[in-house]
């Protein structure tokens, strides 16, 4: 039986049954990476690992929650033993002596980590294509970028090949792949992951989540990846409960707000038409609908493209060749050893974005650029306060169409930029948000967007298991058929 | 014409905790290179700091004992900038809210009493360290010391002359030493200083253009670094030309201060709060218990040495001036009833001993249980003060064990009366004449015979015992 697009639900019934053995499961999982190895999703695969701990697993009798259901890990996080390159030739050799507190939450629980999967260079980027390891390519097409940054993870679970895998979401990096690649994916709280081991893009936004087919196979996910670490000042130390317990809720009579500032008429029409169908679909459950004013998030794009590129100028310096990662051949003296080092071990978006954070907060500038972009984030995270006072969730799509092709954006980073136009406000305003498939564009799948209130993310879950239960647009595969 | 110096102070303090200011890695000195160091120390990818409260504690002691203001919320930011031993290409330091804010510290100089200002401390962590010289045409860098936490006390610029600021410096080493928070040692680089100075003429309102000579450790370069760069500045300012704005180095062997880097080559260090670590608070129950448990001071443990012990008050001035000296107070005092005997070894032999080697008690070889010991056995008659003298110059060479050289050259006091009585008979009995010229009147003889009975007892014998003898047996 073949276990390609199989949920984890299904994979731990199989597994409990003894339908398939651990190591069966494991075997065919690389046979299917193998057979799919034109996607490029992954950098490194973790087979002999991964194949010791299901044997190990096979001779346990009782496994955790998730023993033995193999997950994808985006290569942003450290991964003991495991190379660990975050895209970048800057790392291609790099290998931690630590795991990310989130990769050691799910191993315990009992993942089994098969690989760690293409990204953009450090997560910068929404196609994919700013990897040194090469363009990601979305199973829906030849051609068709998966979206960024975690495009690799995005494509591998699209294609089956995993049911689960990780991602990080700094500005839309889970949500925008998410959408492109027909999957769905969340970007919790800010906090609720702890960031301890991810390699860090912008520390005040970057955000870990769960990337499955299912909203139920997120909640499943997300159950094992929170904890309050201590190791993180950031993470929060809130009560995490059952993601799964309430997603089978009924929405009736819930709210959902519609940004009124959120113009559509620019979008393309049959991405308008998906998104009309879906508010259609959701009156159906017993949604309500209510138009909500964020005056101010007509400025999340260049708020975020303020905030994100300073942290990272500063989070970025680290990789100066002196202790790890690459080092440029034969240095003459330090200074040629800072410049060639970093000038051949980043691409040039990582450098364009370096240089826009040294400029915002260099002397003279950082009063007009980033202290008045950190005044602006909290005016948008105040018109969201106002909004969930009466609404439950937000509502738009994820993106402004469905998967384009590599290159088509041609050289302006602004077009690039404008990708995360839906996706960008949440995380400057540190709230949860999903990305659920909700219709087709050109046989090119799309996404439903949902933000949450703060720490609501069962509530989101619940939103988006119950259209999940009543559609299939989440079961469609790209050879056209349904799961 | 007359030019008037302005001077300001920053000064390193190394906090003594157990652990850095953002992980848990050792701070103790003098490790193998790279082995004080752990994930967080290296600035590996994806690490995060965690701030060290204890830190905080220390850092508030010191905010507490300069009648401070203390900032109860407190935060982090970033200096950025590309150096070898500075792993993460940033400094997490304290810029915007520092955790001590304006306070000031009395100092003396030459007996005469000044108020410097202190505008502001702050925590920060330290940089590695680059070596240089171990390594063929290649730079070694050892980050043991990365991540150590540092309080950095900025002074205001109202310090006059390199007397002023060795007397600043002394006066917060002092303090810092007493509060427990650093162990002053300033050869193993536990308190450093930059010092900003300038000059203008006496009469003008605005400051002069700054020069600040980085890392000195010790008041014997401060003092140097100062009055060369005075010098250097007059002379360039009387030539007609203009000091620039710059950062020099002090060379001891040299004993001159040169350029390091002018301001147009000086970073940018683009400071922006620090997105991985929220603002710390402190308790209002942590505060108190902090401030109802501040150390003694020492100018409360001045005043108790004078109402409790009964010193006078330039005794009770020199004991208190080190925490190292007060404590050898305190210890002696705890073996003997005799105060003022403490007081005036301390302030007498001790002091001239270290005047004469020019050190600091800390440096010495008398520990404080070593100088009990001697004290305790002068109170318990067990040696003569002539012979504790004779002792402590041992100690004070050897560090040797005050008991164990009593023991070992038979040191120990005659006290049996008997014995002294016999040897001072066998002296009477071979100076005859100089009894018959004792009883014919002349009294000055008597110290002729306590000096033999001294000689032939090697010092051993208690003097008042031997007096009481002599003055029986040559008065019968």
């Amino acid at each position: 039986m073949s276990i390609q697009y199989k949920s984890i639900k299904n994979l731990t019934s199989m597994l409990q049954n003894k339908e398939i053995s651990h190591k069966e499961l494991i075997n065919e999982t690389f046979t299917l990476i193998e057979s799919k190895m034109d996607l490029n999703a992954f950098i490194t695969l973790n087979k002999d690992a991964a194949i010791e701990k299901a044997t190990l697993l096979d001779s346990k009798k009782n496994g955790s929650s998730l023993a033995g259901i193999p997950i994808a890990q985006k290569d942003l996080f450290c991964t003991k033993d495991l190379r660990t390159t975050c895209g970048s030739n800057m790392l291609s050799s790099f290998i931690p002596p630590y795991s990310a507190t989130v990769i050691s939450n799910l191993e315990n629980a009992g993942c089994i980590s098969v690989g760690k999967t293409n990204m953009d260079e450090f997560a910068m980027g929404s196609s994919n294509e700013t990897s040194f390891y090469g363009n990601v390519e979305n199973p829906w097409g030849k051609n068709l970028v998966p979206g960024g940054s975690s495009g690799g993870s995005a494509s591998a679970v699209s294609s089956g090949i995993v049911p689960a895998a990780t991602g990080t979401d700094t500005g839309g990096s889970i949500r925008q792949p998410a959408s492109l690649c027909g999957i769905t994916g969340l970007k919790p709280t800010y906090g609720r992951i702890s960031r301890w081991g991810m390699i860090a893009f912008a520390s005040s936004l970057d955000q870990a989540g769960p990337m499955a087919r299912t909203a139920e196979d997120c909640a499943i996910l997300l159950n094992e990846m929170c904890s309050h670490d201590n190791k993180d000042t950031t993470s929060l130390n809130e009560h995490i409960p059952d993601f799964t317990k309430d997603i089978d809720q009924p929405i009736k009579g819930m709210k959902i707000g519609i940004v009124k500032e959120f113009d559509l008429s620019k979008l393309d029409s049959e991405v308008v038409k998906v998104f009309e169908e879906s508010k259609k679909h959701y009156e159906s459950l017993g949604a309500e609908f209510i138009e909500i004013s964020l005056p101010n998030i007509s400025l999340s794009v260049p708020t975020y493209y303020v905030v994100a590129p300073a942290e990272c100028s500063s989070n970025l310096s680290r990789f100066d060749g002196v202790k790890f990662g690459k080092r440029c051949d034969d240095p003459k003296n330090l200074e040629d050893l800072y410049i060639r080092t970093r000038s051949e071990g980043f691409g040039d978006e990582v450098k364009r974005r370096i240089l826009i954070g040294s400029y915002v907060l260099s002397a003279g500038f950082y009063d007009a650029y980033y202290k008045k972009a950190q005044q602006v984030r909290r005016l948008i995270k105040n018109d969201f306060d106002e909004a969930f006072l009466k609404v439950d969730v937000l509502m738009s799509p994820t993106t402004r169409g469905p998967a384009f092709e590599a290159g088509s954006k041609g050289s302006d980073p602004i077009q690039m930029y404008l990708e995360d136009l839906f996706t960008i406000p949440a995380n400057l305003a540190g709230l949860p948000a999903l990305s659920i498939p909700n219709g087709f564009v050109d046989n090119k799948p799309i996404g439903l967007q949902l933000i949450g209130n703060f720490l609501e993310e069962s509530k989101l879950l619940q939103f988006a298991h119950n259209f999940q239960k009543t559609t299939d647009f989440h079961l469609k595969t790209p050879s056209g058929e349904n799961i | 014409m007359s030019w008037e110096t302005v001077i300001g102070l920053e000064i390193h303090v190394q906090l003594s905790t157990n652990s850095k200011l953002f992980s848990g890695g050792s701070t103790g000195f003098g490790a193998e290179p790279n082995t004080h160091v752990d994930l967080i120390d290296m600035g590996l990818p994806g690490v995060l700091p965690v701030a060290n409260r204890e830190a905080f504690y220390k850092a508030i002691r010191f905010g507490l004992a300069t009648n401070a203001e203390i900032n109860q919320t407190s935060s982090f930011d970033r200096k950025n900038y590309f150096y070898p031993d500075l792993p993460k290409g940033y400094q997490i330091t304290q810029m915007a809210m520092p955790i001590v804010g304006k306070g000031s510290i009395k100092i003396d100089v030459d007996g005469s009493e000044k108020v410097i200002n202190i505008t502001r401390a702050h925590l920060e962590e330290d940089a590695g360290k680059s070596i240089h010289d171990l390594f063929d045409g290649e730079t070694g860098v050892d980050l043991n010391r990365a991540g150590t936490p540092l309080l950095e006390i900025v002074s205001e610029p109202e310090i006059s002359n390199a007397k002023e600021a060795v007397a600043y410096f002394k006066a917060v080493r002092q303090l810092v030493t007493f509060l427990d928070i650093c162990d002053g040692n300033m050869a193993q680089g536990s308190m450093r200083c930059d010092v900003n100075v300038s000059i203008k003429k006496e009469a003008d309102e605005e400051l002069g253009t700054r020069a600040e000579i980085k890392n000195i450790n010790s008041f014997k370069f401060i003092e140097r670094a100062i009055n060369f760069e005075i010098e250097r500045q007059i002379r360039i300012i009387e030539s007609g030309e203009s000091v620039v704005q710059e950062t020099r180095l002090y060379d001891s062997v040299k004993n001159e201060t040169r350029s390091m880097r002018s301001k147009e080559e000086a970073n940018d260090y683009r400071y922006f709060p620090c997105p991985d670590l929220l603002p710390v608070v402190i308790s209002d129950d942590e505060f108190n218990d902090i401030k109802n448990n501040l150390p003694e001071l020492p100018d409360e443990k001045e005043k108790r040495y004078i109402s409790e012990a009964n010193l006078e008050e330039a005794e009770a001035k020199i004991i208190s001036s080190s925490k190292t000296m007060a404590n050898m107070f305190e210890e002696a005092c705890s073996k003997t009833n005799d105060s003022k005997l403490v007081a005036n070894w301390l302030v007498g032999d001790v002091s001239a001993l270290l005047n004469s080697d020019n050190i600091d008690i800390e440096e010495s070889k008398l520990s404080s249980n070593n100088f009990a010991i001697l004290i305790e056995r002068i109170s318990d008659k067990t040696i003569s003060g002539k012979i504790a003298k004779s002792i402590l110059e041992e100690v004070w060479e050897s560090g040797d064990d005050v008991d164990n050289i009593i023991k070992d050259k038979g040191l120990v006091q005659i006290q049996d009366e008997s014995i002294l009585e016999e040897i001072a008979q066998k002296i009477i009995n071979n100076n005859l004449s100089q009894v018959e010229a004792y009883k014919g009147g002349k009294d000055k003889l008597f110290g002729f015979f306590v000096g033999q009975v001294m000689k032939e007892t090697q010092g051993k014998a208690n003097p008042k015992s031997v007096n009481d003898i002599l003055k029986n047996l040559l008065n019968s």
